[in-house]
């Protein structure tokens, strides 16, 4: 068995450990680390000043020894190429196969008082509590260098606290990446953000006080800034000085030479990384670092198929939130090659397309402050093919929130035809709000699903035209959902009349009401037909079933996680023939009985409760289904128990009041049968556990939903999606769904991570506790509809009669009773509008 | 029964049209029921201290669904004035006038409303203006 020595544990050198082991597990490898840390991922490096500070670690020692491979402090000082060994200080260890993955120290310019104390590089973990021991006792840092790294530093620095400064000798920021344009906009952002940026400005001289710390920099025009820490990003070089002195082959300028498979001058050494010179150049990215590590990893174990023939040099990144993309030949070298570029200083992007001489092929471009086309025009870029239209066109941007991707004038209420610019129009001309839109577009009179659309363009166009926008709940109320919330949570209302009288005007209305009553719901979880709190709820909850066009009702039981029992079923059928119901399968996995008249319902939900079923809140604005697949128990391909943690959700959070429904699915595979990627909260089993996904939607704006979390025990999951949805429930507008809460959301799947993962709002066990109360007070709705004998009067459809609505009248198609349509009534009495 | 037809209206107080349906405690403050009065479904709300009575008819979805509809105030020129919301797709009507108040021209017909030794009476419908 061959023994492969591998110098370094950076990011390469330990991606190098896992490609190894990929092909063969039996391998035996040691590991020299120069620093006391195994690999940590140093593209983070800034989020070590983040609170509470991540873990940068890409492995541990426990998963090392689990590979095989064995890990060593120390610094490899001496290889012997004849006996092949390599020295450590402390130990000389035999290889068949020696790595050199020994990265890049950063570059220091040749100033005077480049060692005096305040006088930092950015590289390394102990680079950066070096910096943070120094930065208490300071108030201004400057880092040298406007590249990736340099920027990030200036991030690091503003995180200490520290009044950051980046100074930069090329004309423009990140100038390796973006062209003078892209550079000057970025640097508008950078200078938002409150650090200041000098370009062109060739440093001189470190100025020192009279303690010989640093007080300054004084640049080439005479200018000095004053600075007491100074961090060098200047750029890298190899390190290859133990290659140099193994007698290996180095470029002129430094790096290691290596061929297509990553092999030195000796066949039995190879180079990875930063430290590596592939075809005269030195890869500083660690992208290309991890193909020479692939490459490598097949050339040692025999494969000689892989070759590295050098790396796109394209990037995409967030850098301090601000988008930056580069890709191909960027900067025009190509000859007779030409640039379009849009410039927008309103949207403040800027997107450059450099194409062949001929104008029919993209080569190359620069995009900042907004990346979403770098996938597609990235690969325009690689794939060369002559464009099949204009190439300006490829730079104009899709219209934000537009419903149909494409069109400027999108249709927003399909019921009547009303599209996007009619909306604005009349906003313009004087249509201030929903009711005043809907009377002159007649936009959201149909079904009213498009309301949430209208009113997001109505607050937009308002915004748009400098007008304060209302977010008032209705004119009864001067608050949000959100502030509204907030007062009863604090003030602990338990009542309406309480509510209305300190904070509201009038009656209420359809609006508040139900708003109102939905919060109370949520905190206190009573039985929602107590007298006082009847008149408040909305149409469905009212009745505890979802109203029909004639005024009927359906009836829909919880059948948790879809599993149902043949005995259900069997009662679920009689229920439906006894009272004459149509039957349909819904999309959430269980079964609607429609038709029921009002009187009919407490009798039909007697005969279901004494058959065991409970309510199916699907007339509240509550969690609907979890749908699950048969998962681990039945599928072959299943990895978890998805139906098990399906029924146990649904049980949890069955009766939950929420700002509005919620879905969820549970897929025991990545096959994802569950379809919990269009719910607002779904799980997708992995081989360790769940992946937790949030947002999702189907609907009028069908949405994937985002990754929160990944491999998460049971457990977990319960606990986050304790604290995510009464997150959502206090915090969401009204009829608001978790997709728009979330696209909504300042700092967005970020923002929602740190909040329900890391805690940094400290509200979690406020949260969970919040939800244990829930869990713990709730009841089934119509059990206990049935137990309020008085109150089952209001499902008599007259006050003063046993009679029953005349006007419903039915048809039968395919064998089962439908609404009759106008034209298929037989005259009845009613009244006429004259 | 028998298909409506209009009559002139009457004046409300004329006794013998007068037709008592529930007790004022029957309807839950801000709620509202259904009444059958001389065939006819009337729904009967109780809002702000006060009785209103409207058809139970939702002329937009041509169903007897008003008394489901959830009740509340507006402001016009000032005053406030009560409303009913439909429960299916939530046209808003005056509870005294019966005026759509989302689509000029049309409204429901109202009747009056009597309440004495707290039973609520229910008298003719006329379609135009409480007032």
């Amino acid at each position: 068995m061959q023994h492969i020595v591998i110098v370094g544990n950076g990011m390469v050198g330990h991606r190098l450990t896992e490609d190894l082991h990929a092909r063969n597990s039996e391998l035996s490898i040691t590991v020299l680390s120069e620093e006391p840390h195994v690999a940590y991922d140093r593209v983070q490096l800034s989020h070590y000043f983040d609170d509470p500070r991540p873990d940068l670690s890409l492995t541990t020692h426990a998963a090392y020894s689990d590979r095989g491979v064995t890990w060593v402090h120390g610094q490899a000082l001496s290889v012997d190429r004849e006996a092949r060994t390599v020295s450590t200080a402390d130990r000389t260890i035999s290889y068949d196969v020696l790595v050199l993955a020994t990265g890049s120290f950063p570059f220091v310019p040749p100033l005077a008082n480049s060692k005096a104390p305040g006088v930092f590089v950015y590289r390394t973990l102990d680079d950066l509590d070096a910096m943070m021991a120094h930065a208490s006792t300071v108030k201004t840092g400057t880092v040298i260098g406007g590249g990736l790294l340099g920027l990030e530093a200036a991030a690091a620095l503003q995180k200490l606290g520290l009044k950051a400064s980046v100074v930069e000798f090329a004309p423009r920021l990140m100038p390796a990446q973006i062209d003078d344009a892209g550079g000057a906009l970025l640097k508008r952002f950078i200078e938002e953000m409150d650090i200041s940026v000098l370009t062109g400005a060739s440093t001189q001289e470190i100025l020192l006080n009279d303690q010989g710390a640093m007080r300054g920099l004084r640049f080439a025009d005479g200018t000095e800034l004053e600075s007491e820490m100074l961090v060098f990003s200047a750029g890298i070089r190899p390190r290859d000085d133990l290659a140099r002195r193994m007698g290996l082959e180095v470029g002129e300028r430094g790096g290691i030479v290596i061929d297509d498979q990553c092999r030195t001058s000796d066949p039995a050494v190879y180079a990875v990384g930063e430290c590596a010179l592939h075809a005269g150049r030195i890869y500083g990215l660690v992208a290309p670092g991890y193909s020479m590590a692939r490459v490598a990893a097949a050339s040692i174990l025999g494969d000689a198929s892989a070759t590295f023939a050098g790396a796109d040099m394209s990037t995409k990144l967030k850098l301090l939130g601000v988008e930056v993309g580069s890709f191909g030949d960027a900067f025009a070298r190509t000859p007779g090659a030409r640039e379009i570029a849009i410039q927008d200083n309103v949207a403040n992007t800027y997107k450059k397309l450099v194409l062949s001489a001929d104008g029919t092929r993209v080569i190359g471009g620069v995009l900042v402050g907004d990346t979403s086309q770098y996938g597609e025009l990235s690969s325009l870029a690689r794939d060369g093919e002559a464009l099949s239209v204009p190439a300006a066109s490829l730079l104009v941007p899709m219209v934000a929130g537009a419903a149909s991707a494409g069109s400027s004038n999108p249709t927003v209420c399909s019921c009547e035809g009303v599209r996007q610019e009619a909306i604005c129009e009349a906003v313009v001309g004087g249509a201030h709000d929903i009711t005043a839109l809907k009377a002159c577009t007649r936009a959201g009179t149909g079904c009213g699903g498009c309301l949430p659309n209208v009113r997001e363009l109505l607050n937009t166009q308002l915004a748009l035209m400098g007008q304060k926008v209302d977010r008032s709940l209705c004119e009864h109320y001067p608050y949000t959902r959100q502030e509204l919330f907030d007062l009863i949570r604090v003030r602990g209302y338990r009542e309406w009349e309480e509510v209305l009288e300190a904070h509201g005007t009038g009656q209420g209305c359809e609006v508040c009401k139900p708003a109102v009553a939905s919060i109370l719901a949520s905190q206190h979880n009573e039985y929602i037909l107590k007298d006082k709190l009847a008149p408040l709820q909305d149409t469905n909850d009212a009745y505890l079933a979802n109203i029909q066009k004639n005024g009927t009702y359906s009836v829909m039981p919880r059948v948790p996680g879809g599993e149902i029992t043949p005995a259900k079923l069997v009662a679920l059928g009689e229920v439906a023939e006894k009272y004459g119901l149509y039957c349909k399968i819904t999309g959430g996995q269980r079964i609607d009985l429609l038709g029921a008249r009002l009187d009919q319902l407490p009798p039909i939900w007697s005969e279901l409760i004494a058959a065991g079923f409970e309510s199916g809140h699907a007339y509240g604005k509550s969690l609907r289904t979890v749908k699950s697949c048969v998962g681990s128990t039945w599928c072959r391909y299943g990895v978890q128990d998805s139906t098990t943690l399906a029924v146990n959700l649904e049980l949890r959070y069955r009766g939950l009041r929420s700002p509005h429904k919620f879905k969820a699915g549970v897929s025991g595979c990545t096959r994802e049968c569950a379809e919990a990627q269009s719910k607002d909260f779904g799980l997708i089993a992995t081989e360790k556990g769940w992946n937790l996904f949030v947002g999702g939607n189907g609907g009028v704006t069908p949405r994937h939903a985002q990754l929160l979390a990944q491999d998460l025990d049971e457990e977990r999951v319960t606990r986050y999606l304790d604290r995510f949805l009464m997150y959502y429930v206090r915090t969401a507008d009204r009829l608001q769904r978790t997709s728009t809460w979330l696209d909504k959301m300042d700092g967005g799947i970020e923002h929602l991570r740190e909040v329900i993962i890391h805690d940094s709002l400290g509200l979690a066990d406020e949260l969970e506790a919040a939800m244990r109360y829930h869990v713990a007070t709730y009841a089934c709705e119509w059990q206990e509809a049935l137990n309020d004998t008085p109150g089952l009067s209001r499902f008599r459809h007259f006050v003063n009669s046993d009679e029953t609505d005349e006007a419903i009248q039915w048809v039968t198609e395919r064998e089962q009773p439908r609404p009759a349509f106008e034209h298929e009534m037989t005259p009845l009495p009613m009244f006429a509008n004259d | 029964m028998t298909q409506f037809t209009p009559t002139a209206p009457a004046a409300p107080h004329a006794e013998s049209r007068w037709t008592p349906v529930c007790a004022v405690n029957d309807v839950l403050p801000g709620g509202g029921v259904c009444a059958l009065v001389g065939g006819q479904q009337v729904a009967v709300f109780r809002v702000a201290g006060r009785v209103f009575a409207l058809s139970n008819f939702d002329p937009f979805t041509r169903a007897n669904v008003l008394s489901r509809g959830l009740t509340g105030s507006y402001t016009s020129a000032g005053q406030e004035r009560y409303k009913v919301a439909s429960p299916l797709l939530k046209h808003t009507f005056d509870l005294e006038t019966g005026l759509c108040l989302n689509e000029p021209g049309v409204s429901v017909p109202t009747y009056a409303v009597r309440v004495e030794d707290g039973r609520i009476w229910i008298g003719e419908a006329w379609t135009g203006s409480a007032d």
